[in-house]
């Protein structure tokens, strides 16, 4: 996914040498009695394609603008290059940001827009010229810079909200739901571009979202937060495969949770139970669950195989009632009733034509699944 | 709502038009009439006209109020661009309250009590009427209207603009004058615009703070309009009305240009 | 708090409080106070250098003799009433006036709108002065109104219109029009015309929708308009005394000839206070309906 891009891969995070660019440290914000940011620590290190990801009041635009300098902690440091800057407003910071609603100047034009803050830096003319023109270009531009922003599509103004805040070739460049404004297809060519224009300029990207499938796409790594916390940051795949809590597998993708019992028969394997006369599911071991614990066990749909007959071979398997089916083009959801009242999702690739499809409504089906495709969580 | 557009609509339109236009209609014809006695017509003469071109008290008048008006006009609209500045962005302060009750109580303050209150205040304070009284009331109520059209404008401005020019490296002010400054500068204009029409035309406030040397043109007209009509206010008022018609006429085309413009623009940015 | 903020707070704060809230400190002191032949012209006046002494003995010589006075004066509640009983005559005049003409506008096609906006507001840029003027020449005995009702035989004799109430009335409809259209204009025109249709689906007629629809949702544009004309109407005046003569009796003339004519400052100041402390109710209502649009509108 995100950090595939290059032949070594890049995961300085990884590196314990490694400086980290920008650094919360234990920083919390208080707006009155609320709190925004609760206690938050993380590291991110240069050329990281970083998103926050969470539900909206979930704090992660407060971190953004306390990184941009339109909000201060309440309590602890946030180091750039290893400086706290604290006391450096906005205007000193080597930081800019690409507003949620673009905020372009509706006065000027997309050329004065895009040269607006390299004006500000006492810059020859020559060289804003070329640094805008520049900007256009990254950006496929050109041919828009006479116009004001009213004269140009959404997409358009998207852009040069982008070459504007990438102007001032800035340390760090944050970016507030950038393709919230974006119907669904052009955000997807959005986003590819987006990440070529981060490898090519090679800036730190810090991007917010509420939308899970953007941050997967086009992050290095992913932060996923809830009511001021940070529960899980790792790679978009780790994220996924290995989430490290119901409140995150919940979060990213569709998931089905089961409640049950942790019973450890070795280092690899544990075994949990969930229900009076129903063999238990087997799973890969988690360390944070102990033996006798109660757990949760987590599964993907499309982990889950739908058969007539119950598998020979497979490791976890359990049969019930089809319930509902959700037709979605290339694949089709299955809800499936337990005996025991649970729904499980499942889901199947539509590789055959409609007419032959196998299963239909009250069909007695078996679900199936192998011993190391499901993840057994503490919380 | 619309699309019910009916015979009485149109009754009712042309009516209440005529109501409101006829008035002044009849004013302007008026006023062209050959005989001193108003209502009678008696034939079509710019003699009025003339004598009051060599009337030197109303041309003195109209000096005192133009100065005033473009005086306290200017600074009201400075004073309540900052008031509405407060009022928008300074969230909260000590006497908030009293200060935005400071602004909207001039507004339907009965402009008797406005008129009296700041006379008594300039003799407690010894300060001699004339011009300067004059501007200093007229600032006074000015400001607060200034304050109310550019506020409504401030409270619709996306603040994210101001941010955006302090993350692109402007200090505050910087940012005040490069970004809010030109896009708040219609409702500012329009402010300035109400504030020396407010000036123009006041009589009340202006009796209370004006001293003999400085008689505005509304205070003239008004004394000379309390012996009964006079074909010479009539050309007065007419010139006046055209002034007026011809600014509003000026700024519409002006306005309607910049509309048409853009669309052009918008029509052109949709071909590409 | 920096710098700056502190100035862009302090400069209009600090304009404010000495030319409206200090002078209207001086109204009030003033109108305790009892006329006296001398400059000024009333007593007692503060003094200062006397220290603590001359403030108490300044705060001794108020009193509120002036009220008491008003009160027995039988042309001061006089005055106030036939104030209040003008503003809302002419209020209710006004709106009968203005409703047709905002819902005219309403209904008229989408593009004709702004122009018909344009015309409302145009005479209220005019001189308000002129305005009025423009109708004495109309109302007089000899004016264009007779003459034209005495040509076409309605009537005999001119109508006394000049310097009656009649007058008052017309002048104070004619000048505060546009303030009592332009509200129930701007609530008529978001009105959802599928509304009416609906009305007239579910069985009204033309009329009882326009009753029963139309009316009750213009409702926060009327009370805006109503106040927005009774409350400087009650303090008017150039009408009363330019078309009203010297029969019509309105605070606003009081006060002016109590000032200018009389030269009893405190009087002058007693009634201002009085005019205000009327006031004080309409404004508060007011007020409240603006809030509760505000917050409707949200």
């Amino acid at each position: 996914m995100g950090q595939s891009n290059g032949k070594q891969v890049f995961a300085p995070w990884e590196n314990p040498e490694e400086k980290p660019i920008i650094r919360f440290g234990g920083v919390t914000k208080r707006f009155g009695d609320f709190t925004a940011i609760d206690d938050l620590t993380l590291d991110i290190y240069a050329r990281e394609f970083f998103a926050l990801l969470g539900p909206s009041g979930c704090g992660k635009t407060t971190l953004m603008r306390m990184l941009a300098g339109f909000e201060s902690p309440s309590a602890g440091t946030i180091e750039l290059d290893g400086k706290d800057i604290a006391a450096v407003p906005p205007n000193k910071r080597a930081v800019n940001m690409m507003f949620q609603s673009y905020a372009l100047f509706p006065h000027l034009s997309v050329y004065e827009n895009i040269a607006f803050g390299l004006k500000r830096s006492s810059m020859p003319k020559a060289d804003v010229d070329g640094r805008v023109g520049e900007m256009l270009r990254l950006t496929r531009l050109e041919a828009f810079a006479r116009r004001k922003p009213h004269q140009i599509s959404g997409g358009q103004r998207q852009r040069v909200a982008l070459a504007r805040s990438l102007a001032k070739a800035p340390k760090l460049l944050l970016l507030d739901e950038p393709m919230g404004a974006l119907d669904k297809k052009l955000r997807q060519d959005t986003q590819f571009e987006l990440m070529d224009i981060q490898e090519k300029t090679g800036t730190t990207f810090v991007i917010v979202t509420h939308d899970q499938e953007e941050a997967m796409t086009v992050a290095s790594r992913v932060a996923v937060m809830d009511h001021g916390r940070i529960v899980q940051v790792a790679t978009p795949d780790r994220i996924y495969e290995m989430p490290n809590s119901v409140y995150v597998a919940d979060f990213i993708g569709d998931v089905n949770i089961i409640k049950g019992n942790a019973k450890r028969l070795d280092e690899a394997k544990t075994e949990v139970h969930w229900a009076e006369g129903q063999a238990p599911f087997l799973g890969t071991t988690n360390s944070e669950v102990q033996s006798g614990a109660a757990c949760f066990f987590a599964i993907r749909p499309e982990k889950v195989a739908i058969t007539m007959d119950r598998p020979k071979s497979a490791a976890n398997a359990v049969s019930g009632k089809v319930l509902d089916i959700a037709y979605l083009g290339n694949i089709s959801t299955y809800h499936v009733k337990l005996a025991t009242g649970e729904i499980f999702k499942a889901q199947m690739a539509n590789d055959r034509r409609i007419a032959r499809r196998s299963f239909t409504w009250d069909d007695k089906v078996w679900l199936s699944w192998t011993d190391t495709a499901g993840v057994i969580l503490a919380r | 709502m619309t699309g019910r557009f009916s015979w009485f609509n149109i009754t009712a339109l042309t009516l209440g038009f005529a109501f409101l236009y006829l008035p002044m209609l009849i004013l302007i014809v008026y006023s062209f009439n050959e005989s001193r006695l108003v209502t009678v017509w008696a034939g079509f003469s710019t003699k009025w006209y003339v004598s009051l071109m060599g009337n030197d008290a109303f041309l003195d008048a109209a000096w005192v109020t133009l100065k005033v008006a473009v005086m306290s006009s200017t600074l009201a609209t400075v004073l309540g661009t900052m008031a509405a500045y407060v009022m928008v962005r300074s969230g909260r302060f000590l006497g908030r309250t009293l200060f935005s009750g400071m602004i909207y109580a001039p507004l339907v303050m009965p402009e008797v009590i406005t008129g009296l209150s700041l006379l008594l205040f300039f003799i407690a304070i010894g300060l001699d009427r004339g011009v300067v009284t004059i501007v200093l009331a007229h600032t006074t109520f000015a400001m607060c209207y200034v304050s109310v059209v550019v506020s409504a404008r401030l409270v619709s401005f996306d603040r994210q603009l101001e941010e955006a020019a302090l993350d692109l490296g402007c200090t505050p002010f910087d940012a005040f004058k490069s970004v809010t400054l030109p896009i708040i500068a219609p409702a500012v204009i329009a402010g300035w615009l109400l504030a020396f029409t407010l000036s123009l035309d006041d009589l009340v406030i202006a009796s209370f703070t004006s001293g003999p040397s400085s008689t505005t043109l509304p205070i003239k007209i008004f004394s000379a309009v309390r012996l009964g009509v006079s074909p010479e206010i009539n050309a007065l008022s007419t010139i006046m009305i055209a002034i007026v018609t011809l600014g509003v006429i000026v700024a519409s085309l002006i306005s309607k240009r910049a509309i048409v413009r853009q669309q052009e623009d918008e029509q052109k940015a949709l071909q590409k | 708090m920096n710098l700056r903020r502190i100035f862009l707070i302090l400069v209009p704060y600090l304009w404010l409080l000495a030319l409206f809230l200090v002078p209207f400190g001086i109204v009030l002191k003033i109108a305790l106070s009892d006329i006296a032949l001398a400059i000024p012209p009333y007593a007692p006046t503060l003094d200062i250098t006397a220290g603590w002494e001359g403030i108490k003995r300044f705060f001794a010589g108020l009193d509120f003799e002036n009220f008491v006075f008003l009160t027995q004066d039988d042309l001061y509640w006089r005055a106030y009433l036939s104030s209040v009983v003008i503003a809302t005559v002419s209020t209710i005049a006004t709106l009968i006036v203005g409703y047709p003409i905002a819902y005219g506008m309403a209904c008229a096609p989408r593009h004709w709108q702004p122009m018909l906006v344009m015309l409302i507001i145009l005479p209220f840029w005019t001189s308000f002065l002129i305005r009025v003027y423009s109708w004495i020449g109309i109302l007089s005995q000899e004016g264009y109104l007779n003459q034209l009702l005495l040509w076409s035989g309605l009537i005999n004799e001119p109508l006394m219109i000049i310097n009656t109430n009649w007058a008052v009335y017309i002048g104070i409809v004619y000048t505060y029009l546009p303030f009592m259209v332009l509200p129930i204009y701007a609530t008529l025109e978001k009105l959802d015309g599928s509304l009416l249709e609906a009305a007239e689906d579910l069985g009204c007629s033309r009329s009882s929708a326009f009753w029963l629809v139309t009316v009750p949702l213009s409702r926060p544009g009327i009370i805006a308009g109503s106040f927005l004309v009774f409350i400087p109407a009650l303090g008017e005046f150039v009408i009363p005394s330019l078309l009203g003569g010297s029969k019509t009796l309105m605070i606003g003339k009081v006060l002016w000839e109590e000032f200018f004519s009389n030269r009893d400052w405190p009087v002058a100041s007693t009634v201002a206070i009085i005019l205000l402390l009327i006031l004080i109710i309409p404004i508060i209502l007011f007020q409240r309906n603006e809030q509760k649009q505000r917050e409707a509108d949200q």
